[in-house]
């Protein structure tokens, strides 16, 4: 649980660099090695195609936060029974989440996106019912496919840590709340799924940013995000490194955003005695 | 704890030895990492196969090239041409002006008219009124996407653009798209294949826009490379004229592929 | 339709031998682990060396270092992926010319191991940070009291004593990259993913050939967890149970 949270850290940016004596000496020379750079990229590469795609990179970028939100949201509201049953459940359903757990963790997202929209996309001809359903005009386009293959992925990684949330809210609290005769149902819905989503707040963050890291996997299904808009420009351009740059750019801005977002939202939770 | 921190030096050394390549003089012809039928396709034991590779076979053998097949994602092969992680690209390649801007070509290889193909059952044919409000799919970075995105999708179509071939032919089948456009041989192949047969045939070609779809297929090559290009173009010539092309072409194709 | 699904099921795509897929694939597999293997240990070195960068280098060392974590774990590894994979040999190349060697031809396993290496040592950069933050200063000051050399402090004290620490994280970051492999599929680098792709595409047997991989990854995983477990026991010896 604990090691969890360290790699998360680890592998997702979840803190701006302090603005308090942010300005040292050496500081200003870097930076100013860094504005050349900067200089010299936009003098010396080729920008002149920005103007043209700027309004599809931005319809891109909309897909993209449209694909994280969607799915950190579900995944989220997956999370919490896959964690409640692994602590609690009968062992059928303890295992069959587990199990869910295991295999999603333990495949890469690429593969279970090309499963899932290939894979399925190749039994269709065999059930012609299929394509008389009403669900047929979803099924045809590709973020369907996207959304539930990122819901899977953050539902089982966040599924781990209510998991250990849950696990984690003391007993004693619990035991108050029964002292007090609240039942089950009230116990679970006052004490227990408040404190634990509590508890996990904090990976919350870590685990969005890994989450929007993930999400550009979608343009190799047709899903036209950022990443696709991005490809799209390399091959009219037939640039290399420029449209690669700039999206870069674009996701580390992204990703900035996300973390000041969370440090306002964390600010407002109280968190005494956490 | 000695011994693990052994192991993890062990571990980083054998990953180093990875990292020092040998020089080289094998030239590394670019293949794009996708089943082509029936220009290249691997095959079960991982060799490639097609007549893309036989062509590429005895070009080099007539042009005295040590020449290895290396597979690089479709939609990156111009990079990885002009980033000389290859040397030249045998990939079905039409030889365009847009593309000329950034590389350079040997003389075409062959060249084949544009098809499109759809369901069976459903009645349009190639032209921009009939496809008006379908879904066509075509491959990234090809010409097809240039032009059905100029002709079709102008005229009211949606273009959907997959990384390789195949997946758009699977998607067709899939009854995810409408139609597809491509090479028109490489469309036959999956029209004579099992899911083909069963889905869909060939609705037209369309009408021919050489700005767009090229001259023909040619060696992709980096520009400057003068003699690489000139040992190339004679070779096309040699076996175009000893009677190696018509032979191996005779293995794929009832019909003079290299075109007019 | 009947044949189409008998070839759903057809076991014998798998084959080991030509006609079945199951050598290319296992091909694939080792192809993967080869490369997750490499820029693992890429990445520990990296990381090693970032840590104690952090931690005790320079002002200048500590920042350009704090601009390397920032950007790898701010972007997402597909685009890292592509940016290094023709940046960096291309770079390399450039840089080769100029020392006058001439272009150097880097394999595309080498490339691999290059790009997941460079990933990997921006988060074992920061777990490996971490890890040595939490060995108690006492034990490295009463090191220093001995009059030991920095160096012999880090070899005889402060590595063996956060190793510990930093295995939790270190096992995660080894199954991350056996799965950051599958990126590599995106530059035609044939790894698992992408020759699965290649199989699934020319026998049309999709369902089949991605589970099967995904059995392969699945196993790949179990099996790496059975050794972390083994490992993390060993390295907990005498300490107190993890609470």
């Amino acid at each position: 649980m604990m090691s969890d949270d360290n790699t998360i850290g680890a592998m997702a940016l979840t803190e701006l660099p302090d603005r308090k004596g942010f300005l040292k000496p050496h500081r200003i020379i870097l930076m100013a090695i860094a504005a050349v750079l900067v200089f010299c990229a936009a003098w010396f590469m080729r920008w002149d195609w920005l103007p043209e795609y700027g309004w599809r990179l931005a319809q891109g970028v909309g897909v993209t936060l449209l694909m994280l939100f969607s799915t950190c949201i579900l995944g989220f509201l997956f999370a919490v029974p896959l964690g409640l049953v692994q602590v609690t459940g009968p062992w059928p359903l303890k295992m069959l989440a587990r199990g869910f757990c295991t295999i999603i963790r333990g495949t890469p997202l690429l593969l279970q996106l090309w499963l899932l929209y290939y894979g399925l996309g190749s039994l269709f001809p065999q059930f012609p019912a299929i394509r008389q359903s009403f669900l047929w005009p979803y099924l045809r386009e590709a973020w369907p496919y996207g959304v539930a293959a990122l819901t899977m992925s953050f539902a089982a990684y966040e599924g781990e840590v209510m998991r250990g949330a849950f696990a984690g809210v003391p007993a004693g609290e619990l035991e108050a709340g029964r002292a007090y005769g609240m039942s089950r149902w009230t116990v679970f819905r006052r004490i227990w799924l408040p404190r634990a989503i509590h508890r996990a707040l904090p990976t919350l963050n870590g685990e969005t940013v890994l989450q929007l890291k993930a999400t550009p996997l979608v343009a190799t299904i047709t899903v036209i995000d950022v990443y696709a808009v991005v490809s799209k420009i390399r091959q009219m351009t037939y640039l290399t490194y420029e449209p690669l740059l700039l999206l870069a750019l674009i996701y580390l801005c992204l990703t900035a955003i996300l973390v000041v977002a969370f440090r306002a939202l964390e600010n407002k939770i109280p968190t005494r005695g956490a | 704890m000695k011994t693990a921190l052994k192991t993890i030096a062990l571990a980083a050394v054998i990953g180093l030895a990875g990292i020092s390549g040998a020089m080289a003089e094998q030239l590394k012809v670019g293949f794009a990492a996708e089943p082509y039928p029936p220009f290249a396709a691997p095959d079960a034991s991982g060799n490639w196969e097609g007549w893309e590779v036989d062509f590429m076979k005895a070009l080099c053998a007539e042009a005295k090239l040590d020449c290895v097949i290396t597979p690089v994602a479709w939609d990156g092969i111009i990079p990885a041409l002009t980033t000389k992680k290859i040397d030249m690209i045998i990939g079905s390649m039409s030889i365009t002006a847009e593309r000329l801007k950034t590389i350079d070509f040997s003389d075409k290889y062959y060249n084949t008219p544009t098809g499109i193909i759809g369901p069976k059952g459903e009645d349009f044919d190639a032209t921009p009124e009939k496809l008006a409000g379908k879904t066509i799919g075509v491959q990234v970075a090809t010409v097809h996407q240039a032009y059905a995105n100029k002709y079709f999708g102008e005229a009211g179509a949606t273009i959907k653009e997959y990384q390789t071939q195949d997946e758009a032919n699977n998607d067709l089948a899939a009854g995810r798209l409408d139609a597809v456009q491509a090479d028109a041989i490489a469309l036959g192949a999956f029209l004579d294949s099992d899911q083909g047969k069963d889905c869909c045939e060939l609705k037209g070609n369309v009408k021919d826009d050489p700005d767009i779809l090229g001259a023909g297929v040619g060696v992709g090559l980096r520009q400057g490379e003068t003699e690489l290009k000139e040992k190339i173009n004679a070779a096309i010539k040699a076996i175009r004229s000893n009677g190696t092309y018509d032979e191996f072409s005779k293995k794929y194709f009832d019909f003079d592929i290299y075109g007019g | 339709m009947a044949a189409d699904t008998a070839s759903l099921i057809n076991w014998s795509l798998l084959a080991l031998e030509p006609p079945g897929w199951g050598g290319v694939l296992l091909a694939g597999l080792l192809n993967s682990i080869k490369i997750a293997i490499g820029g693992y240990s890429l990445g520990l070195i990296l990381g090693t060396g970032g840590a104690f960068g952090k931690l005790y280098g320079g002002p200048v060392l500590k920042d350009l270092l704090e601009v390397y974590t920032t950007l790898v774990r701010a972007v997402p590894e597909l685009v890292l992926i592509l940016l290094l994979y023709y940046a960096g040999t291309d770079l390399l190349n450039q840089l080769m010319t100029a020392i006058g060697y001439g272009p150097v031809d880097i394999s595309g396993l080498a490339a691999g191991i290059f790009v997941i290496g460079i990933v990997q040592g921006a988060y074992s950069t920061e777990v490996l940070r971490g890890a040595i933050k939490a060995v108690p200063a006492g034990q490295i000051e009463a090191a220093r009291a001995f009059g030991m050399s920095p160096g012999q402090i880090m070899r005889r004290v402060t590595l063996p004593a956060m190793l510990p620490h930093a295995i939790p994280g270190l096992s995660n970051l080894w199954l991350i990259s056996t799965k950051d492999t599958a990126l590599l599929a995106v530059v035609g680098f044939s790894e698992l993913t992408l020759v699965t792709r290649q199989a699934a595409g020319s026998t049309k047997a999709y369902l089949l050939f991605f589970c099967a991989a995904g059995a392969l990854y699945l196993a790949l995983t179990l099996v790496s967890n059975v050794i972390i477990r083994l490992i993390e026991a060993r390295a907990r010896r005498g300490m107190a149970a993890p609470a």
